[in-house]
């Protein structure tokens, strides 16, 4: 962390902001300044490097042609991979979490190295696009409670070895593979399909990026009546169908 | 050019018929004004139907993400200087809606359609249209529409062979590069302030420069085409150099820019700028758009913004602080079922305005407001949040069927 308090950098914006994930951004820096903690919203446009001392980098959803040439930029860049060398703490969402694995299934219908940040892989699926809310349960290791969110892609994301599953679903598609897993993460890096934004609707996984990229175990607490009013509604309703 | 004389041939009579018969025994049954449904059956009947009621007239197609409907009607009105003209002007813009509207065209000489986004290249091979305004393109409904850089692909590939005059905004990349596959385009420079889906160059995907009002892409040499109308704060500017002054009763910045598109329209079919604006000047409100009603003591005025592009003008036209705003927003299938969007909408613009929420989704409004750090208050209902403001004007502001669901409470 600097003088200037956390470095929370937003990974393209011009590709890769297409689905309201910047909104991830704005909860991490509001949770973070309701702790009185300082921080330092980094935005950077794929014609610029990525800064290597950022402490929080977050990577959102985009369509197909942005999620190929973000995938072309941050490989030439490097920046993000040293960042993740240098111990930051990543947490990425739908076309972002599958530019952090091996490879995807670009715009053009061809294999598209990632960064290999986790130890995935995607391809694109044969049936139709998981559209709609999803209701998981998070990996017990991470002691959160269920994750909340919203889906919208046609990706099939694999977990190799290294990989865990961010958490199992119980409504919804998740990695689209069918065995349930949703998302990927191993010490540092995460990625999810969750759009709502993901970290609006769980403002505990939040909370898990700052205590990391702090290194503490605990915070203060925050207000978090309505985004507990959110979640009690939207699981209620994904459980509940009309 | 004539009037709607030539004789339909007696299957497309037929299908108007039933088309008629279906609406009645919609209408009927309590289920809205039938017109899609007529056009539905009339379709079925006959699937060149649109064609053959759009041969006798000259028609304008109006597409865009925001301002299609206002944009139609401005039009209508302008057009009405030189003939009569049908119009579906209550915003069923795909083609069962257009066929109904254009079945009821009667003796008119020009037929001015708003047509949806992902239709328009469909509508204007059926009809093909005297000359088609395009006004912008960005983010709307993203969990059922295509991707906004792919429509505007659609646009071109289907406009690529158009005889019409092609009236289209130069400030917005994606729709210069709709427009720019076609021979005959009037450059209008419209404004556009939202920007966060043209950043990528969407001929080569470079990365777009933006300096002041112009761009360019500063690898392929895409660039912003020289308009020759313009909108210069109050006025319209026309390629002669003069400039009409715009006094719409309609509010804000998109409407001037819709006026002005709309002028740049009525030139092509010969309609001079100031007759065509001083027609513009009786509209008041637009399918219930901008409408003030007066509700419990207190002057509402409806606005209807469905998507981020949509949100950022409205905000720009609003009383200032200490206006109160209601805020309503659902996420029913018509809106689309994902709320992240609300996301891509800066809130910290309200800050100073007292505001409630209501709505479906009233508690994403909440969250999202809460991070922006402006006050709030969370409402049942619109009469409860209608109560809790002072008497006097209050801008309520709503997405697409939470707008329906506030003119039917507030009786408008």
């Amino acid at each position: 962390m600097s003088e200037s308090g956390l470095r929370v950098v937003w990974v393209y914006p011009d590709l890769l902001s297409t689905y309201g994930d910047q909104g991830n951004v704005l909860v991490v820096e509001r949770r973070a300044r309701q702790r009185r903690l300082g921080v330092q919203r980094i935005d950077v446009r794929s014609d610029q490097p990525i800064p290597t001392s950022g402490d929080i980098y977050l990577v959102g959803g985009g369509e197909d042609r942005p999620q190929r040439l973000a995938a072309e930029r941050l490989r030439r860049d490097g920046g993000l991979n040293r960042a993740v060398d240098n111990g930051a703490i990543v947490f990425s969402v739908c076309a972002g979490y599958q530019i952090l694995g091996h490879e995807f299934v670009n715009d053009l219908g061809q294999r598209e190295p990632g960064l290999g940040l986790l130890d995935v892989t995607s391809t694109r699926g044969e049936g139709e696009r998981c559209v709609g809310d999803v209701l998981a349960d998070m990996d017990e290791r991470l002691g959160l409670p269920q994750l909340t969110g919203f889906e919208n892609h046609q990706g099939v994301t694999h977990l190799g070895p290294t990989a865990r599953p961010l958490a199992r679903v119980r409504l919804g598609r998740g990695n689209g593979t069918g065995d349930g897993t949703e998302g990927a993460w191993n010490d540092t890096v995460f990625g999810t399909y969750m759009h709502g934004p993901v970290l609006a609707r769980n403002p505990q996984i939040a909370d898990l990026l700052l205590k990391l990229a702090l290194d503490v175990n605990a915070l203060p607490p925050a207000d978090d009546r309505w985004y507990e009013a959110l979640r009690a509604e939207r699981i209620a309703a994904a459980t509940q169908p009309a | 050019m004539a009037g709607n004389t030539e004789p339909l041939p007696p299957r497309a009579k037929l299908a108007v018929t039933a088309g008629k018969a279906a609406a009645a025994v919609s209408r009927a049954a309590g289920r809205g004004s039938g017109s899609v449904i007529g056009g539905k059956v009339a379709l079925r009947l006959d699937p060149d139907l649109l064609a053959k009621l759009a041969q006798n007239l000259d028609v304008v197609l109006v597409s865009a993400t925001n301002g299609k409907t206002t944009t139609t009607r401005l039009i209508a009105e302008a057009l009405r200087a030189a003939g009569p003209v049908v119009s579906n002007a209550l915003g069923a813009n795909m083609p069962a809606g257009i066929t109904a509207a254009l079945a009821g065209s009667g003796d008119a000489r020009y037929g001015v359609i708003e047509v949806d986004e992902k239709y328009l290249a469909a509508v204007a091979r059926d009809v093909t249209p005297k000359a088609i305004a395009l006004l912008n393109l960005s983010r709307d409904q993203l969990d059922r529409a295509a991707e906004t850089r792919m429509l505007a692909e659609h646009w071109r590939e289907g406009l690529s062979g158009s005889k019409a005059v092609i009236v289209a905004n130069a400030d917005d990349p994606l729709v210069v590069w709709a427009a720019s596959s076609s021979p005959n385009v009037v450059w209008v420079a419209a404004g556009q302030e939202w920007k966060d889906d043209a950043w990528s160059c969407p001929a080569c995907g470079g990365v777009m420069q933006r300096p002041g009002d112009d761009w360019f892409c500063g690898e392929c040499g895409f660039r912003r085409p020289t308009p020759s109308w313009a909108l210069s704060g109050d006025h319209v500017l026309d390629p002669h150099g003069s400039a009409w002054p715009i006094r719409l009763q309609l509010p804000g910045r998109a409407n001037k820019a819709n006026a002005t598109t709309s002028a740049a329209v009525a030139a092509a079919f010969g309609v001079p700028p100031q007759a065509a604006l001083e027609r513009m000047y009786s509209v008041t409100a637009v399918a219930g758009r901008y409408d003030v009603v007066s509700f419990q003591g207190r002057e509402i005025r409806l606005l209807l913004a469905k998507n981020p592009a949509g949100w950022l003008e409205t905000f720009s036209l609003i009383d200032g602080p200490p206006a109160p705003v209601i805020l309503a927003v659902n996420a029913r299938g018509a809106d689309g079922t994902d709320t992240s969007w609300l996301w891509d909408v800066d809130y910290s613009r309200l800050a100073g305005h007292p505001i409630c929420v209501i709505g479906d989704r009233k508690l994403d409004l909440a969250v999202r407001l809460e991070v922006a750090g402006v006050d709030f208050q969370v409402c049942e209902n619109a009469a409860e949040a209608v109560r809790q403001c002072p008497p006097g004007r209050i801008e309520a502001i709503a997405n697409y069927t939470a707008f329906q669901d506030l003119r039917r409470v507030v009786g408008n």
